[in-house]
């Protein structure tokens, strides 16, 4: 029998695998020491869990684990990637070249810092959510510092070209940052061959829990340094104090052991699964797949059901938790900024779906949910005035639709 | 957020959905919403010879909030008159409802379908359309 509701939002944020949890329990209770106190056994066994799981998060990326400061998650990295960046370099230059679609951390901190006097380059990208290496580098100048784009988008799974941006900006003495936060733990990921000098990742996509999550700041060729965002105590070799979360940290690192240790063989049992719902679903009338369809993570579908609101549909598939790219409130009409910057109509943009799949979603539940949104979207459509129309050979452009 | 019962019992079982013959005199059509505002309602009445309204039909392209609000009008439209039917209000709508304040401007879609589908049946009849009070969005 399965068990509903059936969790499919899984870039929103993953289920705590047990065993992750069953490592991080004993450092509540029993074990629950300040790893920076230096005076007693407490201390030192929190101290030692952390360098151990330290080990464990920067494998994961092929850093050096004292390349690794542990933040509280990646919107907490980006910030000071970012806002650190700007400061620590401020002699050298001002500009920084990003993308439209990355992640609200980014483009935020982007936005606070040309209040500040930085120099912000945002980059489109193609319908199918993809950046051009050359787009990077015909916007580098003399005073760029940092090329900021994320290593797979969070709507689409879009997986962009990194080992060949990092490359470019090596080339050009330019630091390269990415927001890794949906690709570690389920592509591999390496630093040193993606050339990268600043990763921002996080426990909770990845099977671990929330509030904990690393930015990686590479020490070597070329040694590179943040200023730090917080002061206190100068924790994380100064650049981000405050109390180490050690039951977060231990967790991390499980976390990220297990991914390593898995990633290769759930990545193509998740594909398959992805592909099958992927598939099915497509076999719909007007039914399209939203961004790019080989470089794109395997556990991840973005999905647009024509003439089909997703709030709406998401309604009608109550069973299945996924997430949709239209916001239909009183606050926010507009659809998600990532689909209109693939280009994608509006009423498009308002009739996707997207779909996370985990380590933990089984073919049942694959198979159930290709049933549920069937059954919702021709059920929907039924009731859709627009579908009428396309139907009847209407163009939706000819039609003055209503000031609202 | 959660829906209130009633706007899942009337999503779930929408009442009215359907179609009639817009080219008919006795047929008043409302189109309001827009597709890339993410909610388009199609409200239509068709009005008996006595002047009460005898049949309501709707399609809707939006939220759950959007399909409630325009099955909820259809169902109160039908056997009113249409001075009746121009008083409905969409703060009613919103009560009966229980709408919460994000998703009541699918009640006032709602109202605007309904009075774009009366002035459509008035045109159509030979009445001068009414001054509609510029809907609140």
């Amino acid at each position: 029998m399965i068990k509903l509701p059936i969790y499919l939002d899984n870039n929103s944020t993953t289920k705590c695998d047990p065993r992750v949890f069953a490592e991080m329990t004993p450092f509540f209770l029993e074990d629950f020491g300040n790893a920076a106190s230096k005076s007693h056994a407490f201390g030192w066994k929190a101290e030692e869990a952390v360098d151990y799981a330290r080990e464990q998060i920067a494998k994961i990326i092929g850093a050096n684990s004292k390349e690794i400061i542990i933040t509280s998650g990646a919107t907490e990295s980006n910030n000071l990637a970012l806002k650190g960046v700007f400061e620590m370099y401020a002699a050298k230059g001002n500009h920084f070249i990003t993308v439209s679609t990355e992640h609200k951390a980014i483009l935020d901190a982007c936005k606070h810092l040309e209040k500040l006097g930085a120099e912000v380059t945002y980059l489109p990208v193609g319908e199918d959510g993809m950046i051009q290496v050359s787009q990077i580098k015909e916007a580098i100048k003399p005073n760029t510092v940092l090329v900021s784009v994320m290593y797979a988008n969070n709507e689409l799974g879009v997986i962009q070209p990194v080992r060949e941006i990092g490359a470019l900006c090596k080339e050009h003495g330019v630091l390269f940052h990415t927001d890794a936060t949906q690709a570690v733990g389920k592509i591999p990921v390496d630093v040193l061959a993606d050339h990268i000098d600043l990763l921002s990742f996080t426990a909770h996509k990845m099977y671990g829990p929330k509030g904990v999550g690393a930015l990686y700041v590479r020490r070597k060729n070329p040694r590179v340094k943040v200023t730090a965002q917080m002061d206190g105590g100068g924790h994380e070799r100064g650049m981000r104090s405050g109390t180490l979360n050690v039951t977060g940290i231990v967790g991390f690192g499980k976390a990220c052991e297990i991914a390593m240790q898995e990633m290769e063989a759930e990545g193509a049992r998740l594909r398959i699964l992805r592909d099958k719902l992927e598939n099915a679903l497509l076999q719909m009338e007007e039914a399209y797949l939203n961004g790019h369809k080989e470089h794109r993570l395997p556990h991840t579908t973005n999905i647009s059901f024509k003439y089909v609101e997703g709030e709406g549909l998401m309604m009608g598939i109550k069973d299945v938790a996924v997430s949709s790219g239209s916001a239909c409130t009183s606050a926010s009409l507009e659809p998600s900024y990532v689909l209109k910057n693939l280009g994608l109509d509006d009423e498009l943009a308002h009739s996707s779906i997207r779909f996370g799949l985990s380590r933990f979603t089984t073919e049942e539940e694959i198979d159930f949910t290709i049933k549920c949104v069937t059954d919702a979207v021709n059920k929907l459509r039924e009731m859709s005035p627009l579908w009428e129309m396309f139907k009847e050979g209407i163009d939706l452009k000819s039609i003055e639709w209503s000031e609202h | 957020m959660a829906y209130s019962e009633k706007v899942i019992d009337h999503y779930t079982n929408p009442r009215n959905i359907g179609t009639l013959d817009k080219a008919s005199a006795q047929v008043g059509t409302g189109l309001v919403g827009a597709p890339e505002c993410g909610d388009v309602m199609r409200l239509q009445i068709q009005v008996g010879e006595n002047g009460i309204i005898e049949e309501a039909k709707f399609k809707t392209f939006g939220c759950g909030s959007a399909i409630a609000s325009s099955s909820l009008a259809t169902e109160w439209l039908k056997g009113k008159t249409i001075d009746q039917a121009l008083e409905i209000d969409n703060m009613e709508i919103v009560e009966e409802l229980a709408l919460p304040p994000v998703k009541i401007h699918c009640s006032v879609l709602a109202e605007d379908a309904i009075k774009a589908a009366i002035n459509d049946y008035r045109v159509k009849n030979g009445l001068e359309p009414l001054e509609l009070e510029k809907s609140h969005h």
